[in-house]
């Protein structure tokens, strides 16, 4: 053995992956180290999934050799990954809601007599053990959606013990962990270290990284900017790292007069369905002419938020203005009505009809403006549809493709073009640069200061710390549903930004369960 | 790992333009097949009687097919629309025969045009019903339009006690002596029903083309999410389709009732199995977002005339069923063909364009 305590288990040489339109990962060199925590950090988008997803076998590389103990190994699916002993606990839970807590765990290796009759007893007791090992007295006859998300995750994780995987991969694994529980999740990582398992680690959270990580690697746009064990490594290492010396192409703020308010929210409250609020007490005005962002962590209640503004929660509280009126519609359209548009964050399932062309997507808010009684003029709509595909630069082939032909920044175009559509005062976007690649990104901005020179209001969401602190006029920081800081972009600094986002993590007091 | 080259777009070829089109053109092209099939296969198929009698049959379950295309492009389904022509059927036969009681021994006999608007509502009414289960008590459209069908019918037999409503000849004293002829009657040669299904089919055609309506049908239908975001008030869409399933079932109750002179309680059984097949034929996914009023009206007289002509043939009813269901089921695999190939060729414009 050399001096490095760590044997290479699993490496990657060379590999990339190219989707159409994008190159999520380009060239990446990654090595996964037995008994250690092998951190991979990167921005959204910077193919971190991806590079998961390849050593997982959901995805396969398109160029590039994976080696597992010196041989090349390639794995064409998940079973064909866990044969080789790699578990995965994936950031979107992949559980069955409607199954108790000990089918979830074991489900495709059932504990089976003669290979067909379930043994509940059996299985329970191995669950009821992996559960103990993590500190959690979960039933295993509980069903699984009845369980809060974070008890849920600690299924997941449960899940993948029980595979006696060699590497394992935890995808964001403490986003929906309090803090009691996020020690209960390290305190497992170090047995599994004792134990000789390669853990491949991604998370947001910085500070957690430093502190569980053993080797850390950095992605940016697909490619690997920082590989080192973590002896040194500090917070402002990884934001180096992560964000790179040059900057992006963030289009700088011209020089406009931020007008008058345009929009106003009082005291917008939402209940959670775990007890507590999702939207808690949240006030904010925003001017025309302005780019507000909000920051938070995923989970902070941003997304609600947009979604109170557009009547999504019928049971939300508080009130709204728009330039100083009551905005008091109860319906979307009412509210497309008044001015208010929302870019949702989740393109496939909330912007776009994927099977309708893109020019049915595009007029889809603002049909009424090529009506006449009730007859609807195609040629008028195919018009607008073309003066804002030129406007937008969006490329297409023709607009009576399906949307879903479209890499993901031409559809987030044409989500953007659907919005812009309705002729808004106010525009909201959620997570606006997520999932398109970095030429997109700087369009989208470009397009998003150029909206704002002309007079609309714009409130963004992200959780690109870089992307708030470069393109945002005011920064606003949201965690567990509150507000948690307000910044010029005069004052704001990276290190003040993600303090704020991290008020609040603390364990929740017990009443909020009830 | 095997080292691949990323896949370049390639040109898109004309043997792939030329079989989507002929994908697309299935339906139609299945119905000449139809048409010259028994045309050589059946004596006397196209003799202008048998044309007008088949276009007949056609005629209602073509407009039970509008109506149901509508709901399965919204992603639902109306399993209600043949007990609702069982039941608008009575209404009709109850109101020319029985009049509505108002009591003191009287009764208000309604002309005719007062009858099919009260029927009509009727129809309109039930689809009503389903519309709320659904959009306001979240029932699933099948559970919800299951359990319309029995109570319609149940509604239905327990108007006459599972008696049949005789000889609808109607009064001139009351203007409904022209009963008989929305199922007789004939205007420039072509049977009444017949104008019916091309009116309604035009109309519906519109709707779904070239107005918001039917665009919002087509959207709820493809993404409810997104349509909901985009302020399609989804619920006053899903209300309409089903109320316009009742109505189309409705017209279809009253002139069969016409047609038999007589109304029938347990008529309509299994229409709207007949409906959704036709539908389907049409190129309708039950996944939603797709579909076209004029494909369910060429699915209608695929089947319509596939049944007749397999009688004139005189083949076994039994084995007609098979044939009619292995006709389905053909449709369903080319489609996903069609629309697999589809994805791939603007897919393939869309990356070439990329570049």
């Amino acid at each position: 053995m050399s001096g490095d305590p760590h044997r290479i288990l699993l490496s990657i040489r060379g590999g990339t992956k190219v989707y159409p339109g994008t190159r999520a990962l380009d060239n990446v060199d990654f090595d996964v180290r037995e008994g250690a925590v092998n951190v991979l950090v990167g921005e959204n988008g910077a193919g971190k999934s991806t590079l998961m997803k390849v050593i997982a076998g959901v995805e396969q590389l398109t160029a590039g050799e994976i080696v597992m103990d010196g041989r090349p190994v390639s794995f064409a699916s998940t079973s064909d990954a866990a044969a080789h002993g790699i578990g995965i606990i994936f950031q979107e839970l992949n559980l069955f809601p409607n199954m108790t807590v000990a089918d979830n765990i074991f489900i495709t290796r059932e504990k089976a007599r003669f290979g067909i009759d379930i043994d509940a007893r059996d299985q329970n007791k191995a669950a009821s053990e992996l559960l103990r090992r993590l500190e959690h007295d979960i039933s295993p006859d509980a069903l699984v959606g009845d369980l809060r998300i974070g008890e849920q995750q600690i299924v997941e994780i449960a899940k993948a013990l029980a595979q006696d995987v060699r590497i394992l991969i935890m995808d964001e694994p403490t986003s929906a962990l309090s803090a009691s529980e996020v020690e209960i999740l390290f305190r497992v990582i170090a047995d599994l270290k004792a134990r000789g398992v390669a853990i491949v680690y991604i998370s947001h959270r910085l500070e957690e990284l430093v502190r569980i990580g053993d080797y850390v690697t950095v992605l940016r746009d697909g490619r690997i900017t920082g590989s080192r064990a973590m002896d040194g490594v500090d917070v402002p290492w990884i934001v180096r790292n992560m964000i790179g010396a040059a900057s992006k192409d963030y289009a700088r703020a011209t020089d406009h007069a931020i007008g008058r308010e345009v929009f106003r929210a009082e005291d917008v409250c939402l209940k959670s369905r775990r007890g507590g609020f999702a939207v808690d007490h949240v006030s904010l005005t925003l001017h025309a002419g302005e780019i507000l962002g909000i920051y938070g962590l995923m989970g902070a209640g941003r997304s609600e938020f947009f979604e109170c503004v557009m009547a999504q929660h019928p049971s939300a509280t508080g009130s709204f203005f728009i330039d100083g009126k009551p905005m008091r519609e109860r319906n979307v359209s009412g509210r497309i009505a008044r001015g208010i548009a929302l870019i949702p964050e989740d393109r496939k399932t909330e912007g776009l009809i994927q099977i309708l062309p893109i020019r049915e997507n595009m007029t889809l808010s603002s049909l009424k403006k090529f009506v006449s009684g009730f007859h609807l003029s195609l040629k008028r709509e195919r018009k607008g549809v073309a003066d804002f595909v030129r406007d937008l630069t969006i490329k297409i082939a023709s607009a009576e493709n399906a949307v879903s032909s479209l890499s993901g920044g031409n559809q987030q175009k044409v989500v953007i073009g659907k919005a812009l559509m309705t002729n808004p005062k106010i525009l909201l976007m959620d997570e606006p640069s997520r999932g398109i690649d970095i030429g997109a990104k700087a369009e989208v901005f470009r397009v998003m200061r150029r909206l704002a020179a002309e007079g609309l209001g714009i409130l963004f969401v992200t959780s690109d710390l870089e992307e708030v602190l470069s393109l945002s006029d005011r920064i606003l920081v949201m965690s567990n549903g509150r507000i948690t800081g307000e910044f010029s972009s005069a004052e704001a600094t990276q290190d003040a930004v993600v303090a704020a986002a991290a008020v609040g993590h603390a364990p929740e007091p017990a009443t909020l369960e009830a | 790992m095997t080292v691949q080259r990323a896949a370049l777009p390639m040109r898109v070829s004309n043997n792939q333009q030329a079989m989507l089109l002929l994908l697309k053109l299935r339906t139609f092209i299945a119905l000449f097949a139809v048409i010259i099939f028994f045309s050589i296969a059946a004596p006397n198929f196209l003799d202008l009687g048998t044309i007008i009698i088949m276009a007949k049959h056609v005629a209602l379950n073509g407009l039970l097919a509008i109506g149901m295309t509508f709901v399965i492009i919204t992603e639902g389904i109306d399993l209600s629309v043949g007990s609702i022509v069982g039941l608008t059927g009575m209404c009709a036969g109850w109101l020319i025969l029985n009049g509505v009681p108002v009591g003191f021994g009287y009764e208000v006999y309604f002309n005719l045009w007062e009858i099919i608007a009260i029927v009509l509502c009727v129809g309109i009414l039930v689809g009503a019903v389903n519309g709320i289960l659904i959009t306001r008590l979240n029932v699933a459209p099948f559970i919800a339009t299951l359990g319309t069908l029995y109570v319609a019918r149940g509604l239905a037999l327990l108007s006459s006690g599972g008696q049949t409503f005789p000889n609808l000849n109607g009064s001139s004293a009351f203007g409904t002596s022209w009963f008989p002829m929305l199922g007789e009657g004939r205007f420039l040669g072509i049977p009444v029903v017949v104008w019916m299904l091309i009116v309604v089919g035009l109309v519906s055609s519109y709707i779904a083309l070239r107005t918001p309506l039917g665009r919002y049908i087509y959207a709820v239908g493809g993404n409810e999410r997104a349509a909901a975001l985009s302020g399609v008030r989804v619920n006053a869409i899903k209300m309409f389709v089903y109320m316009f399933s009742g109505f189309c079932a409705a017209i279809v109750g009253i002139v069969i009732a016409s047609q038999l002179v007589a109304a029938q309680p347990a008529t309509g059984e299994s229409f709207e199995l007949n409906a959704i097949a036709a539908a389907v034929l049409g190129g309708t996914s039950l996944s939603g977002g797709r579909g076209s009023i004029g494909g369910a009206i060429v699915g209608a007289f695929v089947i319509g005339i596939l049944s007749d002509g397999l009688v004139m043939m005189g083949v076994s009813e039994f084995w007609q069923i098979i044939i009619k269901g292995a006709v389905i089921i053909a449709a369903v695999v080319v489609d996903q063909a069609q629309q697999r190939l589809q994805a791939h060729i603007s897919l393939q414009r869309e990356a070439a364009l990329a570049r």
